[in-house]
């Protein structure tokens, strides 16, 4: 190792792995069948009830002058014509039809809510399940402690932080192995408000558990805006993972990945790899 | 394999496993093993939603001013069964609600019967399976006082609703089931009334039930009949209900 200029130290624990790839699956599934379950009424709205007059947003179809169907996307006061993707896509036999997401997009891909709604549930229980032992694994292991919440220095460094962000400028050697501070608070965000959020929405939309939680929905607002609110937070995580998956392609994919399917991470730097491990490096 | 290679390889397994993954979900959605799988989530649904709400956690009521300005009907809007349109001809004057089953005493109640017994009235939010939601107000009998009125057997489990509408256009009706303690929900109701009104055929006319911490699917609309029972088999596929048969969970709760 003394005569290589890289080396590998180990990352990511076993739990972190498996948990990270179990909720890769939760969340691709969770997100296509919620869209399949939103095509079923393409329209959100603020408050108890559906103003079905005035949605906050709706994907429709309707005919043009051409006598073509038109997608259109309504959000607030402002619509686009949004053909072929939102409101108007292809069908099975690959006719233009009225839906809200296309069929790339949803679980199934044909239109069926009874089959949506099955994904979803099943894979709602797996991601509550494995978000719950997340919470509790990376509680006693001190994973939150210890990697996760940012330290004094970490504060402090936020607006290097930033720069470095802006600048597309990555960490390399040791710093590498830990994580910085924008990138603990995008995952603290995830883990405790991203994720119990869009669970606490998507229970506040049982009319059964509404009986115990009529407080929570009135204060979001009404069912519908806790049904908004589950569906802005699924738009969350899409930015969330899109960013994340960005960051991990300019950051040397495959050693990233190879980091959370193995748990090495493979630091390209011979005089911080002799001191991995040391948190008092100085770069 | 030099780095190129390696990194050409990676980015086509990217895109391979993608295109699997989306082809994949379509192709398990058609593996009757897999939906079964899928299934297996709706018992710890059900389990977990009556261990979390109390049997009597009454669903939230609104007032006057809450009242949607149009409650959406959905599902059979405009029954044209034989029976319903015999009913319907003569404003429901000899409509009869049958109770039977597991009970003491089988019961044929007119609408007149109905109303002079006691009445619960509710201004509450129907949430419907598709996602949308509307505030009605709606009066009508206390299910459990019907259930008594015939006296049901220690054995029965469930309450099957049968319906005068066909969503088929053939022989098949609509029907619901619930649990017997859910039809003593203070808030379930057989209602006869809508927003102090008559209540109208797309919304129901002449009878039909409110379960307010259910989804509509499970609130059967045209109920002609009432049967308790022990057990769900024989009954249509014994799923207990018509979108059950088709799929959705028989809970109804989310």
């Amino acid at each position: 190792m003394s005569a290589s200029k890289s080396t590998t130290t180990y990352r990511h624990r076993l739990p972190v792995r498996v948990m990270h790839w179990i909720n890769v699956v939760c969340l691709f599934v969770l997100l296509m069948s919620g869209l399949q379950i939103f095509n079923a009424h393409p329209a959100l709205y603020w408050g108890h009830d559906s103003d079905f007059a005035a949605p906050a947003l709706s994907l429709t179809g309707r005919p043009g002058a051409d006598g073509q169907l038109h997608g259109r996307t309504q959000i607030g006061k402002f619509h686009f014509d949004t053909t072929g993707v939102l409101g108007v896509s292809e069908n099975m036999q690959g006719v233009p039809s009225k839906r809200g997401f296309p069929m790339w997009s949803t679980i199934p891909g044909p239109k069926n809510l009874a089959d949506g709604r099955r994904w979803h549930f099943f894979f709602a229980w797996l991601f509550v399940i494995n978000g719950l032992a997340y919470w509790l694994w990376s509680w006693r292991a001190k994973h939150l402690s210890q990697d996760l919440v940012p330290t004094r220095s970490d504060w402090r460094g936020i607006g290097k932080s930033i720069l470095d962000h802006a600048r597309f400028r990555h960490p390399s050697g040791v710093e590498a192995t830990r994580y910085n501070v924008l990138q603990k608070l995008a995952y603290l965000a995830v883990i405790f408000i991203f994720a119990p959020g869009i669970v606490l929405m998507g229970l506040a939309m049982s009319p059964q558990l509404d009986s115990v939680l009529g407080w929570m929905v009135d204060l979001v607002g009404g069912r519908q805006s806790a049904r908004t609110w589950h569906f802005i937070i699924a738009f969350a995580f899409v930015a969330f993972i899109l960013i994340h998956v960005f960051m991990v392609l300019v950051s040397g994919p495959v050693n990233q990945i190879r980091s959370m399917i193995t748990g090495r991470y493979r630091i390209h730097d011979a005089s911080a790899a002799t001191q991995a491990g040391d948190d008092h490096v100085e770069k | 394999m030099s780095k190129n290679d390696r990194r050409r390889f990676l980015e086509k397994l990217a895109w391979a496993s993608g295109a699997v993954l989306l082809g994949g979900c379509d192709r398990l959605n058609e593996s009757d093993s897999f939906k079964s799988l899928l299934a297996k989530a709706d018992a710890p649904t059900d389990f977990a939603m009556h261990a979390l709400t109390p049997e009597d956690a009454l669903a939230q009521e609104f007032t006057e001013a809450d009242l949607s300005p149009v409650f959406k009907a959905n599902g059979s809007t405009n029954p044209r069964t034989p029976e319903y349109l015999a009913m319907a001809a003569n404003n429901f004057a000899d409509y009869r609600l049958r109770v039977g089953g597991l009970v003491d005493t089988p019961l044929s109640l007119s609408l007149e019967q109905l109303r002079a017994m006691p009445s619960r009235t509710q201004i509450t939010r129907h949430d419907c399976v598709e996602g949308w939601s509307c505030i009605g107000k709606w009066k009508g009998t206390p299910l459990g006082k019907v259930l008594d009125l015939a006296g049901p057997h220690a054995n029965a489990r469930y309450v099957m609703f049968h319906c005068a509408d066909s969503l088929d256009r053939d022989e098949s009706r609509y029907y619901e089931s619930i649990y017997l303690s859910e039809a003593y929900h203070p808030q379930s109701i057989l209602a006869y009334d809508m927003n102090d009104a008559v209540l109208d055929i797309p919304h129901g006319a002449p009878l039909r039930v409110r379960l307010e911490r259910k989804l509509g699917y499970k609130m059967a609309k045209y109920i002609v009949g009432i049967d308790l029972l022990e057990s769900m088999a024989g009954q249509g596929s014994g799923k207990g209900g018509y979108w059950e048969d088709r799929g959705y969970q028989w809970h109804g709760a989310i």
